[in-house]
């Protein structure tokens, strides 16, 4: 995992001191609301429904057992003891103290962690596909790009004020596991067919909120030493051209959209053509410096299966439930990724106590070569995990309620905090969620349903992803009350896809029978092996539409 | 400048404190933490006056967007109409260990 050089080092430290002063400031009265107000933001702190929020940045989701202790000490003496993982893998502390946030950068600097660019009209956090390092089905580990991207767009000076904000996400593998095609700009690591070499894919024009869009190609085949000038240029001309006269129309979607993107290519390309790619680029001696960090841990030689793993399944069903839905195939023998689900039945999605940061400290350290990682669903992974250690981390999970067997599930659902923290929400998403998961909390039922992705978020801007939730869930306000839009068919995967509307909003009580009944047509109509969003896509939108109007007459 | 719009009757001013974050109540003498304290004003020229204490409060960096919030009286507390306002003035309904309702009696 990547350590902080004496650079970075430094530049979290000054920026520490910088927001006490500035916060210095504003308490005294020097400052107004208006001037601080960016500043803040540009610091992760935002001011919510019941007090003011700190998003943590957890660049591409890596964390170490030293940095969760801190996070969980934070959340003890500066919050309420707990956090919440956003899905941009951020950490979220719900009662920050404005008086109290520069001691808290400066003990989040300690632990080689900031909130630099976690909100604002800038490059935000980095995202990476949770697997990174150890997928299967991995070309290459996308960290070592992943961290450098976090170091060129930290404090960018060209990019520091951006028309809005700017979302990255890198992946290495076949599989896309990082909702790529809705990100403002996607680095997919590819291999060119004809030579061999190893270069990127770059994807542009993605996004979700009011006017979902999916990413397109803006240049097949990248050399990978182009990289960092690529991106400038792209970054350039978004932000010469990108509108600023009207914040809803400030993504870089909207002018791909807008030009089309054998334009906005075009564009890309004139200005790359004339970057001085030497001075630009990274060096190759630095690329080699950082990607010296990741280089794989000392793995043993194990068999492919572990006895002790058998035995232990063949004596305990929960456990073979868990070890049938939250490990991951690692690419190397004898060892799996380990999902740990932070969606138990009744809980709130993402969030975690500070005794349970602990514990998975504890386990990341003793069990996974001191790694953790946070996932876009708002779970987290032990990425190293030894098949035979599986039943006593289990064990340990289970102590502290964190070993629900549901990764990929109905019942793992992903939720933006919604209007119970959030001051931009419509409606809440939590209480939504929660009843979601406990009317199909039955683990044999979740089964039968297998893979399923509910995602609900309280307003239109989509922290939530419902777009890309194979049942994606609005919360809005109508006539004064909260009410539910559904859609339908929505995949983040890679056959991306945005979920159709299936008809008018719902009130809270129907949201559980409104998806009881589009399982039941699944359950119904699925053909063997067929998943839930495979059977919407063979049989389209009309018979889940025909259940869904049940309800929703009833309402009316 | 567009004129203020009429506030809905009766009403309460509530704001974040600016140190703290808490949502805090004006009251005759200032601010409180505790929603069932909060001052209620029943006439517009009542609520102009707690509308520019906000005002004048805020541009003394104490607090944070000052806003009047209608009401209606429930027993012991004023309860927000609006549902946003009403979740504000108790604390996330899925904690209900944490914010006004875990701190007072409401």
């Amino acid at each position: 995992m990547y350590l902080y050089d004496e650079f970075d080092e430094r530049l979290v430290r000054e920026r520490v001191a910088q927001f006490a002063s500035q916060v210095e400031r504003r308490l005294s009265g020097a400052l107004t609301e208006d001037e601080f107000r960016p500043l803040r933001l540009k610091n992760g702190l935002y001011l919510q429904l019941h007090s003011y929020m700190l998003r943590v940045a957890i660049p591409y989701g890596a964390l170490n057992a030293r940095q969760l202790r801190q996070l969980g000490f934070i959340a003890d003496v500066h919050d309420r003891g707990y956090g919440h993982f956003t899905t941009r893998t951020n950490l979220q502390f719900h009662w920050a103290r404005l008086k109290d946030v520069p001691t808290v950068l400066g003990l989040l600097a300690d632990a080689g962690m900031h909130c630099i660019q976690t909100s604002g009209n800038c490059i935000r956090n980095v995202t990476a596909d949770p697997f990174a390092g150890v997928a299967f089905d991995e070309i290459e580990d996308p960290r070592p790009v992943a961290e450098l991207i976090r170091q060129w767009s930290s404090l960018h000076p060209e990019f520091e004020w951006l028309a809005r904000k700017f979302k990255i996400a890198v992946s290495g593998a076949a599989q896309d596991r990082t909702v790529m095609k809705s990100h403002d700009l996607g680095v997919r690591i590819v291999r060119d067919a004809a030579s061999g070499e190893i270069g990127y894919r770059i994807l542009v024009g993605g996004g979700l909120g009011r006017s979902p869009m999916e990413a397109q190609i803006l240049r097949d085949f990248l050399p990978r030493q182009d990289l960092l000038a690529y991106l400038e240029a792209a970054l350039r001309v978004y932000n010469l051209a990108g509108r600023r006269d009207n914040k809803w129309k400030a993504r870089i979607k909207f002018l791909v959209h807008d030009i089309g993107v054998e334009a906005f290519r075009a564009q890309v390309e004139d200005e790359f053509a004339r970057i001085d790619k030497a001075k630009t680029n990274a060096r190759p001696a630095e690329e080699a410096r950082i990607a010296a960090f990741f280089a794989a841990p000392p793995y043993e030689n194990l068999p492919g299966v572990s006895r002790k793993l058998e035995r232990s399944i063949a004596r305990d069903e929960e456990l073979a439930r868990f070890v049938e839905h939250n490990l991951t195939r690692h690419k190397r023998k004898g060892y799996a990724a380990l999902t740990i689900s932070l969606k138990p039945v009744g809980g709130i999605p993402g969030d975690i106590s500070s005794d349970q940061m602990r514990v998975v400290a504890d386990l990341a350290e003793q069990y996974s070569f001191d790694e953790a990682r946070v996932t876009y669903a708002q779970n987290l992974v032990l990425p190293h995990v030894r098949l035979g250690d599986v039943p006593h981390i289990f064990a340990r999970l289970k102590e502290q309620g964190l070993a629900s067997a549901n990764v990929g599930l109905i019942t793992d659902i992903v939720s933006c905090p919604g209007l119970d923290y959030c001051g931009l929400a419509t409606a809440r998403s939590i209480p939504i969620a929660q009843a979601l998961a406990q009317t199909f909390a039955d683990p044999a039922r979740q089964k039968d349903i297998g893979e399923l992705s509910i995602k609900i978020s309280g307003c239109i801007n989509a922290c939530g992803h419902h777009h890309v939730g194979a049942i994606g869930i609005l919360g809005l306000e109508k006539k004064g009350a909260e009410s539910y839009q559904f859609t339908l068919g929505g995949d983040p995967g890679d056959s991306y896809a945005l979920g159709e509307l299936l008809g008018p909003g719902l009130p809270a009580e129907k949201v559980p029978e409104a998806v009881e009944r589009l399982v039941a047509v699944y359950l119904a109509r699925r053909q063997p092996d067929e998943t839930f969003i495979e059977t919407t896509r063979r049989l389209g939108l009309a018979p889940f539409k025909t259940a869904f109007k049940e309800i929703a007459d009833a309402v009316a | 400048m567009a004129a203020a719009k009429r506030p809905e009757l009766p009403a309460i001013l509530v704001a974040n404190d600016l140190r703290e974050g808490e949502v805090v109540f004006a009251t005759l003498e200032g601010w409180t933490r505790d929603p069932r304290r909060a001052l209620v004003v029943q006439d517009e020229r009542a609520a102009e006056a707690l509308r520019d204490f906000g005002a004048k409060e805020f541009l003394r960096a104490r607090v944070v967007d000052p806003q009047l919030v209608a009401i209606e009286n429930a027993e012991g507390a004023p309860r927000p109409r609006h549902y946003r306002e009403a979740l504000r003035a108790l604390g996330p309904s899925v904690r209900p260990d944490l914010g006004k309702q875990a701190d007072f009696p409401l």
